[in-house]
């Protein structure tokens, strides 16, 4: 059956290897900065969707509905050639990058939600009661519990982010898929080319989610759900 | 009462006012009736490759969840191991190194089975985890006493694990059901005129990026948001 006649050339491949290095860390770079930005930005969401003020819900239910409902791909296409329509016309690293942005954004702030959601609102009247400003409250009680809550959500759309990245290719952005995309039109080796890429990016996703493990040992002491 | 009036008023007169303005351009651009025509066979494209997705993909999903829930420690490494490689790996690359590696094969297939086989494992991916923690959130005192009642093996699968299971984890299966329908845009990379892919090429021809943006984003947007609504509402109503 896999008598097939095919030779896989992977020195093509090796040859260029630091080119394709160099490609995955901007994945790495922008998945970074898009998930730091759409965290501040999260927050701000999932504050103004519990607010009972109608002029600070309605944008926030609007970001957050729209982003968590269409594919992230309509996301960067709206980006790249939407604001094209209004004069705006970004490079292909800035539109995947703030599409990316405006996702991650209303994916944390429903996390975040949850989170918030989750402490009784006991504890914040038993720590007022005890002659804790609301700040202090914030501060010692519930966002130490909040971030124990959400911390492997948010390290899931931390992975999320980085694939989401690969999408870059269809507008022409030279990360990882659109390097390797490049470098495999030189040779059509397509198989072997992919194949070091998808080998990379599921490192990568091992590397992130062991520096998260990582990381909540030593600022959880392993006291995390 | 009267605010909540005033509020659905204000609303509706917002959606008249673009609804009027979407007629308008859509009269004034050079799009025709053909073209229209497209769109929508994409979507149909579009739906027809998920429906495909979910229900192979649930299927196996269920099979494999069910072996994970059972089986020893190698068996679930090798099950885990491989689905784990499924999620962590774009699946852009992965449409692309399946297609590839058909050709290597030399076997015939059509673009519609390449993304329908990788969206179903990778649907399979997520529906194993969430059919071990359903079969794992009954409980074995309750699996128990179904078999000192005399159920058989099946018969505590059908009647006890099956309606308390699903009742934990249906909410989870329909955010999966979500994010294959986003997810199969994807499949334009290989070629398959799904609904964002015609979107794309009729931009290409017609230049009116915005409007068919907007308009392909409205189709995605009422497929998806009753549906998510629709989990938000069962979750609530099946906690205890």
């Amino acid at each position: 059956m896999f008598d097939f006649d095919y030779t896989f050339h992977w020195i093509t491949v090796w040859n260029v290897l630091p080119e394709m290095l160099s490609a995955a860390m901007v994945t790495l770079e922008v998945a970074v900065i898009s998930m730091i930005v759409g965290l501040i930005i999260a927050i701000f969401l999932s504050l103004g969707k519990d607010s009972t003020n109608e002029l600070f819900r309605t944008p926030a239910v609007i970001w957050i509905e729209i982003a968590r409902n269409t594919p992230a791909l309509f996301q960067i296409y709206m980006a790249y050639f939407g604001l094209g329509a209004f004069g705006i016309h970004l490079s292909p690293y800035i539109a995947v990058l703030a599409a990316l942005i405006f996702n991650n954004a209303g994916y944390l702030a429903e996390t975040l939600r949850g989170g918030f959601a989750a402490i009784p609102s006991t504890q914040m009247s038993a720590s007022r009661s005890l002659g804790m400003t609301q700040f202090q409250t914030y501060r010692h009680i519930i966002l130490p519990q909040v971030l124990r809550l959400v911390y492997h959500p948010m390290t899931n759309q931390m992975i999320w982010a980085i694939l989401m990245t690969s999408l870059g290719t269809l507008v022409g952005m030279l990360e990882l898929t659109g390097k390797t995309d490049q470098l495999q039109s030189l040779s059509f080796r397509t198989f072997e080319f992919y194949l070091v890429a998808a080998v990379m990016y599921f490192i990568i996703a091992k590397m992130v989610l062991l520096g998260s493990k990582l990381l909540a040992h030593k600022l959880f002491k392993g006291d995390i759900s | 009462m009267n605010k909540f009036k005033l509020k659905y008023i204000v609303y509706s007169i917002i959606i008249l006012y673009f609804s009027f303005k979407a007629y308008v351009s859509i009269k004034a651009s050079t799009l025709t009736v053909y073209d229209l025509e497209f769109l929508l066979e994409g979507l149909e494209r579009t739906v027809y490759i998920s429906v495909t997705a979910i229900i192979i993909g649930t299927f196996f999903g269920i099979i494999f969840g069910w072996i994970k829930s059972n089986s020893g420690m190698v068996t679930n490494l090798f099950v885990s191991g491989f689905l784990d490689i499924l999620r962590s790996v774009p699946l852009i690359i992965q449409f692309i190194l399946f297609y590839a590696f058909m050709g290597i094969l030399e076997i015939d297939i059509s673009v519609f089975w390449v993304g329908a086989i990788i969206l179903s494992a990778y649907t399979a991916a997520f529906v194993t985890e969430v059919v071990r923690a359903g079969i794992d959130s009954v409980s074995q005192t309750t699996r128990r006493a179904a078999r000192s009642l005399g159920m058989t093996y099946w018969q505590d699968y059908r009647y006890i694990v099956f309606p308390l299971g699903l009742r934990a984890v249906f909410p989870s299966w329909i955010s999966i059901v979500l994010s294959v329908i986003k997810d199969s845009a994807l499949v334009s990379v290989i070629g398959y005129l799904e609904i964002l892919k015609t979107t794309e090429e009729l931009i290409s021809k017609t230049q009116e990026a915005l409007l068919l943006l907007i308009g392909v984003g409205f189709f995605y947007f009422i497929i998806s948001y009753p549906i998510s609504l629709y989990a938000v509402h069962l979750e609530r109503k099946l906690k205890i």
